[in-house]
């Protein structure tokens, strides 16, 4: 017997859409049009086409400048922090014990950076790194090193590479542990039997299984790394100069600071788009990898 | 008017989004009156034809924003309406990711 098809389910998915209509797509909306026109507030707007799109793409520009500049900082951000993370959540994960009470307490002692609001990581760097009062500002400078996030920007680089490190490495590690734990006894045993080395067990075992859970990671670091905000803006906001300025603090200090909403509007929707793209790519290539072990799975069966 | 003035709608914005959901609409009627099967193309992913709007869009997008970076919104042409109505170069770019459109859905 056939079954009859019926659609009205969707009625039920019907709030949702409200929902997300009034909070997402009607701004999103909005910011389409504003990034098509130029303001001077009072709700009186002016045609400038693709103004906006032309200066911010234009590295001669004010706008071009700050965007390319921020967009690099950006990128070099992510590409750094996603190199310590990832190697370093990986050993970490392979140095946690495996049963008995200390896993726990592993793995609490992991979260709890995790746990902690964006803002309050922010002001504990920001008063750990202080030079005057701050543990480790305090313990470089009588070391004899010349450390002030302040005003150096190399200093301001390392706090806040180390302060993402420190919030954000316990996830690619906990991820990692995940995955290994998931390794059947079974092939270890084989390669014990084999008399594999522990670096043949890495590469052949470990690392194929864990590709997965450390491809989430990456994509999950490198967007939080790319739209990272809070935690900057409240260490160094974005100094010295412009040196830790990046694209979403940019952003901000385009649309709140000047209230050019025409100019940050062109900005979001780009880099929007640049966001789009690479969760789409990550996307793909998450499912697809899954997909191209299922018919082998089902062979085997 | 005045409720949504902070909206600041224009003619061409407006135009865009009705013709953006007439499209999802389309395609919608289109899901649901000729069920179709996902199929591999020049990515080897499977996609459908959601999956290849998506992708069609995105790449409009693109071409559009490489466009007015590297070769600028000169006038090309007037049209002779009334006090004629300039043609941005940028129309060569919509004309380029409808190509690129078509080529997609053919091809991923």
């Amino acid at each position: 017997m056939d079954k009859t098809i019926n659609q009205k389910a969707w009625f039920l998915v019907l709030p949702v859409f409200l929902v997300v209509a009034f909070s997402a797509i009607l701004p999103l909306m909005t910011v389409v049009n504003y990034s098509m026109q130029d303001t001077f507030g009072n709700n009186q707007f002016f045609w400038n086409g693709v103004g906006w799109f032309k200066e911010l793409l234009d590295p001669s520009t004010d706008l071009g400048e700050r965007f390319l500049a921020s967009l690099g900082r950006n990128l070099f951000f992510s590409a750094v922090i996603l190199a310590i993370e990832v190697p370093l959540g990986i050993v970490v994960a392979l140095s946690m014990p495996r049963e008995g009470w200390r896993v726990a307490a592993c793995l609490v002692i992991m979260a709890l950076p995790l746990l902690i609001p964006w803002n309050v990581v922010g002001t504990i760097w920001q008063i750990f790194g202080r030079p005057d009062i701050g543990l480790m500002g305090y313990v470089l400078n009588s070391i004899g090193l010349n450390y002030n996030y302040v005003s150096n920007e190399f200093d301001a680089w390392a706090t806040v590479i180390v302060m993402d490190v420190w919030h954000w490495t316990s996830l690619v590690a906990l991820l990692c542990y995940a995955g290994l734990k998931s390794i059947p006894d079974a092939y270890y045993q084989a390669a014990q039997i084999d008399g594999a080395s522990r670096w043949a067990v890495f590469t052949a075992i470990q690392l194929p299984k864990m590709n997965r859970v450390l491809l989430i990671a990456v994509l999950l670091r490198f967007m939080d790394s790319f739209m990272i905000y809070t935690e900057p803006f409240v260490v160094t906001g974005g100094g010295p100069g412009n040196s830790t300025t990046f694209v979403s603090i940019e952003l901000v200090k385009i649309a709140l600071g000047q209230f050019d909403l025409g100019k940050a509007a062109a900005l979001s929707l780009v880099y929007n788009l640049i966001i789009i793209i690479v969760c789409w790519v990550f996307y793909t290539v998450m499912t697809n990898a899954g997909a191209e072990r299922r018919p082998v799975d089902t062979g085997a069966k | 008017m005045e409720s949504i003035a902070w909206m600041a709608w224009t003619a061409p914005t407006a135009i865009f989004f009705v013709l953006l959901a007439m499209t999802l609409s389309v395609m919608t009627w289109l899901a649901v009156a000729y069920p179709e099967a996902e199929r591999v193309g020049i990515l080897r992913i499977p996609t459908t034809r959601g999956d290849r709007l998506f992708i069609s869009l995105i790449t409009a997008a693109v071409i559009h924003l490489v466009w007015i970076g590297l070769v600028g919104t000169d006038t090309i042409a007037a049209l002779p309406i009334g006090e004629g109505i300039e043609l941005s170069s940028l129309w060569l770019a919509t004309v380029i990711s409808l190509v690129s459109a078509v080529a997609i859905f053919r091809t991923v």
